[in-house]
Protein backbone atom coordinates (compact mmCIF):
# COMPACT_ATOMS: atom_id res chain seq x y z
CA UNK A 1 0.00 0.00 0.00
CA UNK A 2 2.78 2.41 0.94
CA UNK A 3 4.58 1.49 -2.22
CA UNK A 4 1.43 2.23 -4.19
CA UNK A 5 0.95 5.63 -2.54
CA UNK A 6 4.54 6.49 -3.23
CA UNK A 7 4.18 5.61 -6.90
CA UNK A 8 0.90 7.48 -7.19
CA UNK A 9 2.46 10.60 -5.73
CA UNK A 10 5.41 10.29 -8.04
CA UNK A 11 3.12 10.08 -11.07
CA UNK A 12 1.14 13.11 -9.84
CA UNK A 13 4.28 15.18 -9.33
CA UNK A 14 5.60 14.17 -12.72
CA UNK A 15 2.27 14.94 -14.35
CA UNK A 16 2.07 18.40 -12.78
CA UNK A 17 5.57 19.23 -13.93
CA UNK A 18 4.83 17.93 -17.40
CA UNK A 19 1.57 19.84 -17.59
CA UNK A 20 3.09 23.18 -16.69
CA UNK A 21 5.88 22.77 -19.21
CA UNK A 22 3.46 21.49 -21.84
CA UNK A 23 1.21 24.53 -21.48
CA UNK A 24 4.17 26.85 -21.92
CA UNK A 25 5.42 24.96 -24.95
CA UNK A 26 1.93 24.92 -26.43
CA UNK A 27 1.38 28.67 -26.06
CA UNK A 28 4.78 29.61 -27.38
CA UNK A 29 4.42 27.02 -30.15
CA UNK A 30 1.02 28.33 -31.14
CA UNK A 31 2.20 31.94 -31.24
CA UNK A 32 5.26 31.04 -33.28
CA UNK A 33 3.30 28.77 -35.61
CA UNK A 34 0.75 31.48 -36.33
CA UNK A 35 3.02 34.46 -36.45
CA UNK A 36 6.44 33.45 -37.69
CA UNK A 37 5.37 33.80 -41.31
CA UNK A 38 4.97 37.55 -40.92
CA UNK A 39 8.28 38.19 -39.21
CA UNK A 40 10.85 39.82 -41.44
CA UNK A 41 13.14 42.81 -41.32
CA UNK A 42 10.55 45.22 -42.62
CA UNK A 43 7.94 44.01 -40.14
CA UNK A 44 10.17 44.80 -37.19
CA UNK A 45 12.01 47.90 -38.36
CA UNK A 46 9.52 49.34 -40.82
CA UNK A 47 7.18 52.21 -40.10
CA UNK A 48 3.54 51.39 -39.55
CA UNK A 49 0.97 51.93 -42.25
CA UNK A 50 -2.76 51.65 -41.61
CA UNK A 51 -3.52 49.50 -44.65
CA UNK A 52 -2.30 46.43 -42.80
CA UNK A 53 1.18 46.29 -44.27
CA UNK A 54 4.20 47.96 -42.80
CA UNK A 55 6.04 47.33 -39.59
CA UNK A 56 5.69 47.71 -35.85
CA UNK A 57 8.80 49.77 -35.16
CA UNK A 58 6.76 52.66 -33.62
CA UNK A 59 5.22 50.23 -31.10
CA UNK A 60 8.61 48.79 -30.20
CA UNK A 61 9.97 52.29 -29.64
CA UNK A 62 6.93 53.24 -27.57
CA UNK A 63 7.30 50.11 -25.44
CA UNK A 64 10.96 50.85 -24.82
CA UNK A 65 10.12 54.45 -23.91
CA UNK A 66 7.53 53.40 -21.32
CA UNK A 67 9.89 50.84 -19.81
CA UNK A 68 12.75 53.31 -19.51
CA UNK A 69 10.73 56.24 -18.17
CA UNK A 70 8.82 54.13 -15.65
CA UNK A 71 12.00 52.51 -14.36
CA UNK A 72 13.92 55.79 -14.15
CA UNK A 73 11.21 57.13 -11.86
CA UNK A 74 10.20 53.99 -9.98
CA UNK A 75 13.62 52.47 -9.22
CA UNK A 76 15.14 55.26 -7.09
CA UNK A 77 11.86 55.97 -5.28
CA UNK A 78 11.25 52.28 -4.67
CA UNK A 79 14.75 51.59 -3.36
CA UNK A 80 14.75 54.64 -1.11
CA UNK A 81 11.31 53.75 0.25
CA UNK A 82 12.44 50.18 0.98
CA UNK A 83 15.61 51.43 2.67
CA UNK A 84 13.52 53.73 4.84
CA UNK A 85 11.08 50.98 5.78
CA UNK A 86 13.75 48.39 6.47
CA UNK A 87 16.66 50.38 7.89
CA UNK A 88 15.44 53.66 9.31
CA UNK A 89 11.76 53.55 10.24
CA UNK A 90 10.92 52.56 13.76
CA UNK A 91 9.10 49.25 13.32
CA UNK A 92 5.62 50.07 14.51
CA UNK A 93 2.10 51.08 13.51
CA UNK A 94 3.08 53.47 10.72
CA UNK A 95 5.46 51.02 9.04
CA UNK A 96 2.87 48.25 9.25
CA UNK A 97 0.37 50.58 7.63
CA UNK A 98 2.76 51.48 4.80
CA UNK A 99 3.55 47.79 4.24
CA UNK A 100 -0.14 46.94 4.18
CA UNK A 101 -0.73 49.74 1.67
CA UNK A 102 2.05 48.65 -0.69
CA UNK A 103 0.89 45.05 -0.44
CA UNK A 104 -2.66 46.04 -1.27
CA UNK A 105 -1.42 48.08 -4.22
CA UNK A 106 0.02 44.95 -5.84
CA UNK A 107 -3.38 43.28 -5.73
CA UNK A 108 -5.38 45.99 -7.49
CA UNK A 109 -6.36 45.18 -11.09
CA UNK A 110 -4.45 47.31 -13.54
CA UNK A 111 -7.57 48.75 -15.15
CA UNK A 112 -8.17 50.64 -11.89
CA UNK A 113 -4.70 52.18 -12.18
CA UNK A 114 -5.57 53.01 -15.77
CA UNK A 115 -8.72 54.84 -14.71
CA UNK A 116 -6.82 56.73 -12.05
CA UNK A 117 -4.10 57.64 -14.55
CA UNK A 118 -6.67 58.78 -17.08
CA UNK A 119 -8.29 61.06 -14.53
CA UNK A 120 -5.22 62.30 -12.66
CA UNK A 121 -2.28 62.35 -15.07
CA UNK A 122 -4.14 62.79 -18.35
CA UNK A 123 -6.82 65.24 -17.25
CA UNK A 124 -5.94 66.90 -13.97
CA UNK A 125 -2.22 67.30 -14.67
CA UNK A 126 -3.04 68.04 -18.30
CA UNK A 127 -0.45 65.60 -19.65
CA UNK A 128 -2.95 64.41 -22.20
CA UNK A 129 -2.96 60.89 -23.58
CA UNK A 130 0.77 60.48 -23.70
CA UNK A 131 3.72 58.22 -23.11
CA UNK A 132 4.53 60.25 -20.00
CA UNK A 133 1.05 59.80 -18.52
CA UNK A 134 1.25 56.06 -19.19
CA UNK A 135 4.74 55.83 -17.73
CA UNK A 136 3.68 57.62 -14.55
CA UNK A 137 0.75 55.25 -14.21
CA UNK A 138 3.08 52.30 -14.73
CA UNK A 139 5.42 53.76 -12.12
CA UNK A 140 2.65 53.44 -9.55
CA UNK A 141 1.99 49.89 -10.70
CA UNK A 142 5.58 48.68 -10.34
CA UNK A 143 6.54 50.72 -7.27
CA UNK A 144 5.18 48.14 -4.79
CA UNK A 145 7.03 45.38 -6.65
CA UNK A 146 10.33 47.21 -6.36
CA UNK A 147 9.73 48.14 -2.73
CA UNK A 148 8.87 44.57 -1.74
CA UNK A 149 11.76 42.88 -3.52
CA UNK A 150 14.24 45.47 -2.28
CA UNK A 151 12.99 45.02 1.28
CA UNK A 152 13.37 41.26 0.99
CA UNK A 153 16.87 41.72 -0.44
CA UNK A 154 17.87 44.05 2.41
CA UNK A 155 16.55 41.52 4.93
CA UNK A 156 18.85 38.81 3.59
CA UNK A 157 22.02 40.85 4.21
CA UNK A 158 23.62 39.13 7.21
CA UNK A 159 23.62 41.07 10.46
CA UNK A 160 27.31 40.33 10.73
CA UNK A 161 28.02 42.61 7.74
CA UNK A 162 26.29 45.51 9.43
CA UNK A 163 28.05 44.86 12.72
CA UNK A 164 31.39 44.39 11.00
CA UNK A 165 31.05 47.68 9.21
CA UNK A 166 29.72 49.69 12.13
CA UNK A 167 32.39 48.28 14.44
CA UNK A 168 34.96 49.89 12.14
CA UNK A 169 33.67 53.31 13.03
CA UNK A 170 31.53 53.92 9.99
CA UNK A 171 28.28 55.81 9.91
CA UNK A 172 24.98 54.15 9.16
CA UNK A 173 24.87 55.80 5.74
CA UNK A 174 28.37 54.57 4.83
CA UNK A 175 27.44 51.05 5.92
CA UNK A 176 24.29 51.20 3.86
CA UNK A 177 25.98 52.57 0.79
CA UNK A 178 29.16 50.49 0.83
CA UNK A 179 28.08 47.15 2.27
CA UNK A 180 24.34 46.65 2.53
CA UNK A 181 23.15 47.95 -0.84
CA UNK A 182 25.92 46.23 -2.86
CA UNK A 183 25.21 42.88 -1.23
CA UNK A 184 21.50 43.18 -1.85
CA UNK A 185 21.98 44.23 -5.47
CA UNK A 186 21.07 40.84 -7.03
CA UNK A 187 17.73 40.92 -5.21
CA UNK A 188 17.07 44.51 -6.20
CA UNK A 189 17.91 43.68 -9.81
CA UNK A 190 15.46 40.79 -9.85
CA UNK A 191 12.78 43.21 -8.65
CA UNK A 192 13.60 45.50 -11.55
CA UNK A 193 13.41 42.58 -14.00
CA UNK A 194 9.99 41.67 -12.61
CA UNK A 195 8.95 45.27 -13.12
CA UNK A 196 10.11 45.27 -16.72
CA UNK A 197 7.96 42.20 -17.34
CA UNK A 198 5.03 43.90 -15.70
CA UNK A 199 5.46 47.07 -17.78
CA UNK A 200 5.94 45.30 -21.10
CA UNK A 201 2.99 43.04 -20.38
CA UNK A 202 0.62 45.78 -19.25
CA UNK A 203 -2.11 46.78 -21.67
CA UNK A 204 -5.29 48.02 -19.97
CA UNK A 205 -3.64 50.84 -18.02
CA UNK A 206 -1.63 51.97 -21.04
CA UNK A 207 -4.63 51.85 -23.32
CA UNK A 208 -6.38 54.36 -21.06
CA UNK A 209 -3.44 56.71 -20.57
CA UNK A 210 -1.30 56.63 -23.71
CA UNK A 211 -4.06 56.10 -26.22
CA UNK A 212 -3.75 54.15 -29.40
CA UNK A 213 -2.07 56.41 -31.96
CA UNK A 214 -0.23 54.08 -34.30
CA UNK A 215 2.61 56.30 -35.31
CA UNK A 216 6.16 57.06 -34.32
CA UNK A 217 5.95 59.16 -31.11
CA UNK A 218 7.34 62.71 -31.46
CA UNK A 219 8.37 62.76 -27.84
CA UNK A 220 7.21 61.61 -24.45
CA UNK A 221 4.20 63.90 -24.56
CA UNK A 222 2.70 62.38 -27.66
CA UNK A 223 0.11 59.65 -27.66
CA UNK A 224 1.37 56.29 -28.85
CA UNK A 225 0.71 52.57 -28.93
CA UNK A 226 2.74 49.89 -27.19
CA UNK A 227 3.18 46.35 -28.47
CA UNK A 228 0.57 44.84 -26.16
CA UNK A 229 -2.01 47.48 -26.99
CA UNK A 230 -1.25 46.91 -30.67
CA UNK A 231 -1.77 43.16 -30.33
CA UNK A 232 -5.05 43.78 -28.55
CA UNK A 233 -6.33 46.27 -31.13
CA UNK A 234 -5.27 44.18 -34.11
CA UNK A 235 -7.20 41.21 -32.77
CA UNK A 236 -10.13 43.36 -31.78
CA UNK A 237 -10.45 45.38 -34.99
CA UNK A 238 -9.51 43.05 -37.79
CA UNK A 239 -9.41 39.67 -36.12
CA UNK A 240 -5.99 39.21 -37.66
CA UNK A 241 -4.66 36.52 -35.35
CA UNK A 242 -1.52 36.04 -37.40
CA UNK A 243 -0.51 39.67 -37.07
CA UNK A 244 -1.26 39.62 -33.34
CA UNK A 245 0.80 36.44 -32.99
CA UNK A 246 3.70 38.08 -34.84
CA UNK A 247 3.56 40.96 -32.34
CA UNK A 248 3.48 38.30 -29.63
CA UNK A 249 6.71 36.79 -30.93
CA UNK A 250 8.40 40.17 -30.76
CA UNK A 251 7.13 40.61 -27.19
CA UNK A 252 8.37 37.19 -26.09
CA UNK A 253 11.79 37.74 -27.64
CA UNK A 254 12.00 41.22 -26.13
CA UNK A 255 11.23 39.98 -22.63
CA UNK A 256 13.61 37.05 -23.03
CA UNK A 257 16.37 39.42 -24.14
CA UNK A 258 15.76 41.77 -21.20
CA UNK A 259 15.76 38.88 -18.71
CA UNK A 260 18.91 37.36 -20.14
CA UNK A 261 20.78 40.65 -20.12
CA UNK A 262 19.63 41.34 -16.56
CA UNK A 263 20.81 37.91 -15.44
CA UNK A 264 24.10 38.58 -17.19
CA UNK A 265 24.48 41.94 -15.46
CA UNK A 266 23.66 40.51 -12.05
CA UNK A 267 26.13 37.66 -12.60
CA UNK A 268 28.81 40.14 -13.56
CA UNK A 269 27.94 42.11 -10.48
CA UNK A 270 28.22 39.04 -8.29
CA UNK A 271 31.59 38.26 -9.75
CA UNK A 272 32.82 41.75 -9.01
CA UNK A 273 31.84 41.43 -5.37
CA UNK A 274 32.33 37.74 -4.64
CA UNK A 275 35.23 36.49 -6.67
CA UNK B 1 44.22 48.44 43.91
CA UNK B 2 44.73 52.20 43.64
CA UNK B 3 47.86 51.70 41.59
CA UNK B 4 46.04 49.43 39.21
CA UNK B 5 43.47 52.12 38.51
CA UNK B 6 46.21 54.53 37.47
CA UNK B 7 47.42 52.31 34.64
CA UNK B 8 44.04 51.11 33.48
CA UNK B 9 42.77 52.20 30.08
CA UNK B 10 39.23 50.96 30.60
CA UNK B 11 37.38 51.68 33.82
CA UNK B 12 33.93 50.26 34.31
CA UNK B 13 31.96 51.27 37.39
CA UNK B 14 28.64 49.89 38.52
CA UNK B 15 27.48 48.93 35.06
CA UNK B 16 23.92 47.63 34.75
CA UNK B 17 22.39 46.56 31.47
CA UNK B 18 18.77 45.76 30.71
CA UNK B 19 17.22 44.09 27.68
CA UNK B 20 13.80 45.65 28.07
CA UNK B 21 12.67 44.45 31.53
CA UNK B 22 15.28 41.74 31.84
CA UNK B 23 18.50 42.70 33.57
CA UNK B 24 21.58 41.10 31.99
CA UNK B 25 24.45 42.79 33.84
CA UNK B 26 24.48 43.59 37.54
CA UNK B 27 26.78 46.29 38.92
CA UNK B 28 29.88 45.28 36.99
CA UNK B 29 33.14 46.92 38.13
CA UNK B 30 36.25 46.27 36.11
CA UNK B 31 39.55 48.02 35.46
CA UNK B 32 41.40 46.80 32.39
CA UNK B 33 45.13 47.40 32.07
CA UNK B 34 46.82 48.87 29.07
CA UNK B 35 48.68 46.49 26.74
CA UNK B 36 47.57 43.36 28.47
CA UNK B 37 45.28 40.58 27.43
CA UNK B 38 42.20 40.38 29.61
CA UNK B 39 40.05 37.28 29.28
CA UNK B 40 36.36 37.17 30.14
CA UNK B 41 35.25 33.64 30.98
CA UNK B 42 32.04 32.07 32.22
CA UNK B 43 29.24 29.76 31.16
CA UNK B 44 26.91 30.55 28.24
CA UNK B 45 24.50 33.37 28.94
CA UNK B 46 26.53 34.77 31.82
CA UNK B 47 26.76 38.20 30.19
CA UNK B 48 30.39 38.17 29.11
CA UNK B 49 29.64 38.91 25.45
CA UNK B 50 27.06 41.48 26.42
CA UNK B 51 29.63 43.15 28.62
CA UNK B 52 32.22 43.14 25.83
CA UNK B 53 29.75 44.83 23.53
CA UNK B 54 29.16 47.65 25.97
CA UNK B 55 32.79 48.65 25.50
CA UNK B 56 32.29 49.78 21.89
CA UNK B 57 28.57 50.44 22.25
CA UNK B 58 27.57 47.65 19.88
CA UNK B 59 24.57 47.06 22.13
CA UNK B 60 23.22 50.37 20.84
CA UNK B 61 22.14 48.47 17.73
CA UNK B 62 19.67 46.38 19.71
CA UNK B 63 16.26 47.88 20.43
CA UNK B 64 15.29 48.28 24.05
CA UNK B 65 18.73 48.09 25.63
CA UNK B 66 19.17 50.35 28.66
CA UNK B 67 22.48 50.97 30.35
CA UNK B 68 23.34 52.64 33.66
CA UNK B 69 26.75 53.20 35.21
CA UNK B 70 30.02 54.44 33.81
CA UNK B 71 32.38 53.11 31.18
CA UNK B 72 35.46 55.30 31.01
CA UNK B 73 37.86 54.59 28.19
CA UNK B 74 40.98 56.69 27.97
CA UNK B 75 39.53 59.29 30.38
CA UNK B 76 36.33 59.61 28.43
CA UNK B 77 32.95 58.45 29.64
CA UNK B 78 31.73 56.76 26.48
CA UNK B 79 28.05 56.79 27.43
CA UNK B 80 28.14 60.54 28.11
CA UNK B 81 29.68 61.38 24.78
CA UNK B 82 27.69 60.89 21.62
CA UNK B 83 30.58 60.29 19.30
CA UNK B 84 30.11 56.56 18.74
CA UNK B 85 32.10 56.77 15.49
CA UNK B 86 35.20 58.08 17.25
CA UNK B 87 34.82 55.47 20.00
CA UNK B 88 34.67 52.63 17.47
CA UNK B 89 37.74 53.86 15.63
CA UNK B 90 39.59 53.63 18.95
CA UNK B 91 38.03 50.36 20.05
CA UNK B 92 38.12 47.72 17.31
CA UNK B 93 36.25 44.44 17.35
CA UNK B 94 36.69 40.92 16.04
CA UNK B 95 33.59 38.75 15.99
CA UNK B 96 32.81 35.12 16.71
CA UNK B 97 32.50 34.16 13.07
CA UNK B 98 34.69 35.76 10.43
CA UNK B 99 32.53 38.47 8.87
CA UNK B 100 34.54 39.77 5.96
CA UNK B 101 32.58 41.71 3.37
CA UNK B 102 32.04 40.24 -0.11
CA UNK B 103 34.93 42.26 -1.53
CA UNK B 104 38.59 41.66 -2.24
CA UNK B 105 41.04 41.10 0.60
CA UNK B 106 42.57 44.49 -0.09
CA UNK B 107 39.23 46.28 -0.04
CA UNK B 108 38.28 44.61 3.21
CA UNK B 109 41.38 45.80 5.02
CA UNK B 110 41.25 49.24 3.39
CA UNK B 111 37.53 49.59 4.19
CA UNK B 112 37.86 51.32 7.55
CA UNK B 113 40.63 53.77 6.57
CA UNK B 114 38.78 54.62 3.35
CA UNK B 115 35.63 55.38 5.29
CA UNK B 116 37.73 57.71 7.43
CA UNK B 117 38.53 59.62 4.26
CA UNK B 118 41.96 58.25 3.36
CA UNK B 119 42.10 58.14 -0.43
CA UNK B 120 45.82 58.24 -1.19
CA UNK B 121 46.70 54.97 -2.85
CA UNK B 122 50.24 54.78 -1.49
CA UNK B 123 49.04 55.46 2.01
CA UNK B 124 46.36 52.78 1.71
CA UNK B 125 48.87 50.29 0.30
CA UNK B 126 51.09 50.83 3.31
CA UNK B 127 48.22 50.50 5.78
CA UNK B 128 46.98 47.29 4.12
CA UNK B 129 50.42 45.69 4.05
CA UNK B 130 51.28 46.70 7.62
CA UNK B 131 47.94 45.48 8.92
CA UNK B 132 48.17 42.14 7.14
CA UNK B 133 51.74 41.71 8.40
CA UNK B 134 50.67 42.49 11.95
CA UNK B 135 47.94 39.89 11.63
CA UNK B 136 50.52 37.33 10.41
CA UNK B 137 48.66 36.69 7.17
CA UNK B 138 50.62 38.83 4.69
CA UNK B 139 52.70 35.98 3.27
CA UNK B 140 49.63 33.86 2.63
CA UNK B 141 47.64 36.52 0.80
CA UNK B 142 50.13 38.95 -0.71
CA UNK B 143 49.75 37.42 -4.20
CA UNK B 144 45.97 37.45 -4.12
CA UNK B 145 45.07 40.76 -2.52
CA UNK B 146 42.63 41.57 -5.31
CA UNK B 147 40.71 38.28 -5.09
CA UNK B 148 37.60 37.79 -3.00
CA UNK B 149 38.23 37.54 0.71
CA UNK B 150 35.49 34.93 0.94
CA UNK B 151 37.70 32.44 -0.91
CA UNK B 152 40.03 32.15 2.09
CA UNK B 153 39.77 29.45 4.74
CA UNK B 154 37.97 30.25 7.98
CA UNK B 155 41.17 30.72 9.92
CA UNK B 156 42.67 32.95 7.26
CA UNK B 157 39.47 34.98 7.12
CA UNK B 158 39.56 35.53 10.86
CA UNK B 159 43.16 36.80 10.65
CA UNK B 160 42.12 39.17 7.85
CA UNK B 161 39.32 40.32 10.19
CA UNK B 162 41.99 41.07 12.77
CA UNK B 163 44.00 42.92 10.10
CA UNK B 164 40.89 44.88 9.21
CA UNK B 165 40.53 45.93 12.84
CA UNK B 166 44.25 46.76 13.09
CA UNK B 167 44.03 48.96 9.98
CA UNK B 168 42.07 51.47 12.05
CA UNK B 169 45.05 51.76 14.41
CA UNK B 170 42.87 51.28 17.48
CA UNK B 171 44.11 51.36 21.07
CA UNK B 172 41.90 48.49 22.13
CA UNK B 173 40.73 45.39 20.31
CA UNK B 174 37.72 43.47 21.55
CA UNK B 175 37.45 39.82 20.57
CA UNK B 176 34.24 37.90 20.95
CA UNK B 177 35.18 34.20 20.99
CA UNK B 178 37.33 34.69 17.89
CA UNK B 179 38.37 31.05 17.62
CA UNK B 180 35.09 29.31 18.41
CA UNK B 181 34.40 28.64 14.72
CA UNK B 182 37.94 27.52 13.88
CA UNK B 183 39.92 24.29 13.79
CA UNK B 184 42.70 23.67 16.37
CA UNK B 185 45.58 24.69 14.07
CA UNK B 186 43.93 27.96 13.07
CA UNK B 187 43.10 28.53 16.73
CA UNK B 188 46.74 28.10 17.66
CA UNK B 189 47.80 30.64 15.04
CA UNK B 190 45.31 33.20 16.33
CA UNK B 191 46.44 32.61 19.90
CA UNK B 192 50.06 33.22 18.91
CA UNK B 193 48.97 36.32 17.10
CA UNK B 194 47.13 37.65 20.14
CA UNK B 195 50.19 37.11 22.32
CA UNK B 196 52.31 39.06 19.84
CA UNK B 197 49.74 41.82 19.48
CA UNK B 198 49.62 42.77 23.12
CA UNK B 199 52.80 44.82 22.91
CA UNK B 200 50.85 47.26 20.76
CA UNK B 201 47.24 46.82 21.78
CA UNK B 202 45.05 46.32 24.77
CA UNK B 203 43.04 43.17 24.12
CA UNK B 204 39.84 42.08 25.78
CA UNK B 205 38.81 38.59 24.76
CA UNK B 206 35.71 36.59 25.54
CA UNK B 207 36.37 32.88 25.46
CA UNK B 208 34.53 29.70 26.18
CA UNK B 209 37.75 27.86 26.33
CA UNK B 210 39.43 27.98 29.72
CA UNK B 211 42.69 26.58 28.45
CA UNK B 212 42.75 29.41 25.96
CA UNK B 213 42.24 31.97 28.70
CA UNK B 214 45.00 30.35 30.72
CA UNK B 215 47.37 30.29 27.75
CA UNK B 216 47.03 33.80 26.44
CA UNK B 217 45.66 36.18 29.06
CA UNK B 218 47.30 38.24 31.80
CA UNK B 219 44.11 38.90 33.73
CA UNK B 220 40.92 36.91 33.86
CA UNK B 221 37.45 37.94 34.91
CA UNK B 222 34.96 35.21 35.75
CA UNK B 223 31.35 36.10 34.96
CA UNK B 224 28.34 34.32 36.38
CA UNK B 225 24.70 35.35 35.96
CA UNK B 226 25.59 38.86 34.86
CA UNK B 227 28.03 39.56 37.69
CA UNK B 228 31.78 39.40 38.01
CA UNK B 229 32.52 36.76 40.60
CA UNK B 230 36.26 37.16 40.56
CA UNK B 231 38.84 39.22 38.71
CA UNK B 232 42.54 38.68 39.18
CA UNK B 233 45.79 37.71 37.51
CA UNK B 234 45.11 34.72 35.28
CA UNK B 235 47.61 32.59 37.21
CA UNK B 236 45.75 33.22 40.45
CA UNK B 237 42.35 32.54 38.93
CA UNK B 238 43.47 29.14 37.71
CA UNK B 239 45.74 28.11 40.61
CA UNK B 240 44.32 29.72 43.72
CA UNK B 241 40.82 31.08 43.07
CA UNK B 242 39.34 32.92 46.05
CA UNK B 243 35.73 32.12 45.34
CA UNK B 244 34.30 28.61 45.50
CA UNK B 245 32.24 29.20 42.32
CA UNK B 246 35.34 30.23 40.37
CA UNK B 247 37.11 27.10 41.53
CA UNK B 248 34.15 24.94 40.53
CA UNK B 249 34.06 26.52 37.10
CA UNK B 250 37.77 26.45 36.28
CA UNK B 251 38.08 22.88 37.44
CA UNK B 252 35.22 21.97 35.13
CA UNK B 253 32.60 21.12 37.71
CA UNK B 254 29.99 23.13 35.80
CA UNK B 255 29.65 25.33 32.73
Amino acid sequence: MRQFKDNLLRVLIWLSAFLSVAVLVMIVGFIFYKGIGLINFNFIFGDYSPDGGGGIWPMIVTTIYTVLISLVIATPIGILAAVYLQEYAKQGRLVRLIRFATESLTGIPSIIYGLFGAVFFVTTLKLGMSILAASLTLTIIVLPVIIRTTEEALKTVPRSYREGSLALGTTKLQTLYKVILPSSMPGILSGIILSVGRIVGESAAIFLTAGTVAAMPDGILSSARTLTVHAYLVTQESGDIELAAAVGIVLIVLILAINLSATYISKKFNKATNK
Amino acid sequence: MEQRKEASIINVRDLNLFYGEKQALFGVDLAIQEKEVTALIGPSGCGKSTFLRTLNRMNDLIDGVKITGDVVIDHENIYRSNDVIKLRTKVGMVFQKPNLFPMSIYDNVAYGPRMQGIKNKKELNIIVEDSLRSAAIWDEVKDRLKTSALGLSGGQQQRVCIARAIAMKPDIILMDEPTSALDPISTLKIEELITNMKKDYTIVIVTHNMQQAARISDKTAFFLNGEIVEYDDTDNIFSTPQDQRTEDYVTGRFG
